[in-house]
């Protein structure tokens, strides 16, 4: 839980007060918040911890990132199993 | 474990070895504080690829493991009770309490959910409007922004449902602990790389000073550990002390200053006991008075009842890196993931389970050894 996970962006909008979106994390999509980057824009490589993205990457670090995690196999399980609506 | 041939960095990977080896004079003992770097250097064997003599010493970041028996305890009893539904990160299921663990609590009925982010904790309150929802939540500086805006969110909707029990910790206070211990071997930190993403590196310059300890913010990855680990033998070979940052590419010097704010207009520093290390100054994070219909502590009324570690578990001594789990009496007999005796051998973080994962084969005397 306590690793933060790279994804890019997919899309951002304001949703019950919160910036809300979606990120891609190597094929899997999840929901996450915005509030603490509002700068991050789609397209985008940004660093997603227990559903707040709280910096951002460059591409091709967030790609190499992604690439170890898959490999460990437990990309799915940091990026967690439940999708989560404001 | 793993080996050189199979990391997918080989050729950086066998340059900063062979430059390392160049480097080293001397047995330094360097320590990685983030549970993640631990992971990674037991299952690449990283510890094993060091010139003679260096040792790395496996910190106190993991915070599920850091988490005291006493709060373990309250969410249990939270758990148990009719009218709760107890939310919390997976890793927190299976840590054991002094009678049982929020899974068991599970099994016999109790509303225990296992959620992702603490947002899927106020989905669940919203859903539940004759429920009382409380989410456990635990974690550095990393994760206290993140379990802030939940609060905050509660607020600014109107959910009163919803509380938070906290039990954050600060990684700087833990390391100033350590550090001033009269048994610190430490002469080089890596410092935790999502960890600064959030705070910045104000708090690792101070320390970098007052111990005079060359500090290197590290990521996550093989290669990122070796690199850290050459900038570190590269400082204290020329007598430096230093803050360098070698995981630059998400780590700036400020931090992340919207979650700092989010965390500070919710969460007000306190004494906090760490699980195995003890009560520890200003090293935690609990819920501000404004706040106090959101604190699960507050909400209801929860005591502090102190209860004695079993006796058997050395995680104490594991959390202050003076052992390494192959030491343990219990490692791998009767203490096993499965049938955990303390928080280390739970969490993918800790150290006792990247132990009992990777390296439970290799003989305990070999590892004690080698670990010395």
């Amino acid at each position: 839980m306590c690793l933060a996970i790279p994804g890019k962006v997919l899309d951002k909008s304001l949703l019950n007060g919160l910036l809300r979106g979606r990120v891609e994390f190597g094929g899997i999509v999840r929901e996450a918040c915005f509030d603490f980057l509002p700068e991050a824009e789609p397209g985008d490589y940004v660093l997603v911890h227990v559903g707040f993205a709280i910096t951002m990457v460059d591409e091709e670090d967030a790609l190499s990132t992604l690439a170890y995690l898959r490999e460990l196999g437990t990309l799915e399980e940091e990026v967690g199993v439940e999708e989560a609506t404001p | 474990m793993k080996h050189l041939d199979e990391y997918r960095d080989e050729k950086i990977a066998n340059a900063l070895v062979a430059k390392l080896k160049s480097k080293a004079t001397k047995p330094w003992v360097l320590m990685e504080v983030c549970g993640g770097q631990t992971h990674t250097l037991v299952r690449y064997g990283i510890d094993g690829l060091l010139p003679a003599g260096m040792e790395m010493i496996h910190g106190p970041g993991c915070p599920v493991c850091v988490t005291p028996l006493e709060t373990i305890d309250k969410a249990l009893t939270l758990a148990e009770m009719p009218n709760v539904i107890l939310a919390t990160y997976g890793d927190m299921m299976r840590v054991p309490g002094s009678t049982t663990d929020l899974l068991h609590v599970k099994a016999k009925g109790g509303n225990v959910r296992m959620v992702y982010s603490p947002l899927d904790a106020l989905k669940i309150a919203r859903e539940n409007p004759s429920r009382e929802i409380v989410f456990f939540g635990v974690g550095f500086e990393t994760t206290a922004p993140p379990n802030a805006a939940a609060v905050w969110q509660a607020g600014r909707q109107g959910i009163t449902n919803f509380s938070l029990l906290a039990s954050h910790v600060l990684v700087p206070p833990a390391l100033r602990a350590l550090l001033s211990d009269s048994g610190n071997r430490v002469q080089g930190l890596i410092a935790p790389g999502h960890v600064c993403s959030i705070v910045g590196l104000d708090d690792y310059h101070s320390i970098a000073h007052e111990f005079h300890l060359p500090i290197v913010v590290g990521g996550f990855e093989p290669v990122d550990l070796l690199e850290a680990i050459v900038l570190l033998v590269d400082q204290l070979e020329s007598g430096r002390a230093e803050v360098e940052n070698q995981y630059s590419r998400s780590v700036r010097v400020e931090g992340n200053p919207l979650a700092q704010t989010m965390l500070t207009d919710v969460l007000e520093v306190c004494d906090r006991k760490w699980r195995g290390l003890g009560e520890i100054p200003k090293s935690g994070l609990k819920v501000r008075a404004k706040y106090a219909a959101w604190d699960a502590e507050a909400k209801f009324g929860l005591a502090d009842k102190f209860v004695e570690e079993p006796k058997e578990c050395i995680s104490a001594m594991i959390l202050q890196g003076r052992k390494k789990p192959p030491e343990c009496s219990a490692f791998g007999v009767r203490c096993t993931p499965e049938r955990p005796l303390g928080a280390p051998m739970v969490s993918s973080e800790g150290a006792c389970a990247a132990y009992y994962q990777y390296r439970r084969y290799e003989s305990a005397a070999e590892l004690a050894g080698g670990a010395r």
